[in-house]
């Protein structure tokens, strides 16, 4: 059986809608791991004690396990204590909840890193410690690590595939399904590739809008 | 309170960072208006002395007091921190380094601590920031960026930041030393102007020629104690005790 792209079009549209979802599922746990990840960084930094170290458990199951096996725990394993959430929510908190702990790290350590200067100045104007990480340190911390983070996003990105293993219809497994009927392996996974390719270059175009953004106030 | 009336206070501010005696009993009392400045070599104490002031270095004994109230005064940590956030609104601070809040425009700056800290409404923080500015001839740069000043621009722009908060007390921690020379006139001008408008100041210095020019009194500091001080035209022309001669000696050659 030779290669015959002609059949895509046929099948597009569900292949279209995977994309669509893996799109959603990339964004929205993207957010996710943003905003987490500087929570987690503050928790790691500023917390005391009793928060501080139950949070390390958490934090050592998100980075030192599969992310596959997160997905499970919280897709089938929540049902047990009764929490029974949707596929694609399940994945949402896995991939955000995963990557929040990795952007968690690179926040940590631009917070250190910014100059204790600002503090001292933020401080000297009347704020209180919290007000001023708020709004002096922590907006500096994240301009420095806007670069790495978007390495971590594009990860999230080709990782947002391990969703398909608990049912959500995106983007690897709607190639999937259109291949179990047509089977047109080939040429199916070469179009999914095609679409990771695209959505990888729109993330990038988007990163480098809001790296020239924030180049000035640095 | 009257205008005889000692307006800063230190009594018998001591302070060691473990075996290292930095501050070595040193009692200084500042009127209204008056205008201060603290000379000696780098590691005297006096920067340390001026951040005890608004307690970014707290003393380990003595005390501080601004206006009557004890800065440093004894209290349960959270209550502690309320106190010294307050004090701390009342007493405007200029570093060496600027310290400008990289990721705020020059407005930003200005009005960031008096939208939080005092509830202005965005007009009137602009308004505030467009004064503030205006006074530190910086007016036309108020949507720059620090990245986009000089030294001596980023520095007007950090003593407006101060000043927006309408301090009782002005400290400047040689707010000119890492200014190119060209550079150190335009600050030094806009220091000139609070001291006409009679803000009371401390200023911690190495340009004697610019002490001598705004000072009320020059305290002249070495190895955490006050060796001597007095008004800059006998400070500096008539110093009795010999080190003050040796240091100003070999700061007039180090100038040449």
């Amino acid at each position: 059986m030779g290669l015959d792209f002609s059949i895509i079009p046929k099948y597009l549209d569900v292949v279209l809608l995977g994309a669509a979802w893996t799109m959603g599922i990339t964004v929205a746990s993207a957010i996710l791991s943003f905003f987490g990840g500087i929570v987690f960084a503050v928790i790691a930094l500023y917390a005391p004690w009793i928060i501080r170290q139950p949070f390390r458990l958490i934090e050592w199951v998100f980075m030192g396990t599969p992310l596959l096996l997160q997905l499970f725990l919280i897709y089938f394993g929540l049902v047990q204590i009764g929490i029974d959430l949707p596929a694609f929510v399940a994945g949402i908190i896995g991939l955000g909840l995963h990557f929040a702990v990795y952007n968690s790290e690179l926040i940590q350590t631009a917070i250190l890193a910014v100059d204790k200067g600002q503090m001292e100045a933020a401080r000297t104007l009347g704020l209180s410690r919290g007000e001023a990480l708020r709004k002096v340190v922590i907006p500096q911390a994240v301009r420095a690590v806007i670069p790495p983070i978007g390495n971590n996003m594009i990860a999230l990105l080709k990782d947002s595939a391990l969703v398909s293993v608990i049912g959500v219809s995106e983007l690897t497994l709607s190639a999937q399904r259109v291949i179990g009927k047509t089977y047109r392996p080939f040429e199916f996974y070469i179009l999914a590739a095609a679409f990771y390719y695209v959505i990888n270059l729109c993330m990038e175009w988007v990163q480098r809008k809001i790296e020239r953004r924030i180049a000035i106030s640095r | 309170m009257t205008e005889q009336t000692d307006f800063v206070e230190i009594r018998h501010a001591q302070k060691s960072f473990g075996a290292l005696e930095v501050l070595k009993d040193i009692s200084l009392s500042v009127t209204r208006g008056q205008i201060v400045g603290i000379i000696g070599s780098s590691g005297s104490g006096k920067s340390t002395l001026l951040r005890a002031i608004n307690d970014l270095d707290p003393l380990t004994g003595g005390e501080i007091w601004l206006d009557g109230v004890q800065v440093n005064k004894s209290l349960p940590h959270r209550q502690y921190e309320k106190h010294i956030n307050e004090m701390r609104q009342q007493v405007g601070m200029v570093f060496q380094h600027f310290n400008l809040f990289p990721h705020m425009t020059a407005r930003e700056n200005v009005t960031m601590a008096p939208k939080m800290l005092k509830g202005l409404s965005q007009e009137a923080a602009d308004k505030l920031a467009e004064e503030q500015l205006d006074k530190v001839g910086m007016l036309e740069r108020i949507d720059y960026y620090p990245s986009q000043l000089s030294g001596g621009q980023k520095q007007r722009v950090a003593i407006a930041r101060a000043l927006a908060m309408k301090p009782k007390l002005m400290l400047f921690d040689e707010a000119t030393s890492a200014l190119d020379p060209e550079l150190v006139e335009e600050v030094n001008l806009v220091m000139k102007r609070l001291a006409e408008e009679h803000m009371t100041m401390i200023i911690v210095t190495h340009e004697m020629d610019f002490a001598a020019s705004v000072c009320d009194r020059v305290l002249f500091m070495d190895k955490g104690v006050v060796v001597e001080e007095g008004p800059p035209a006998t400070m500096f022309k008539h110093p009795t005790k010999e080190r003050t001669r040796e240091f100003l000696r070999k700061h007039i050659e180090g100038a040449k």
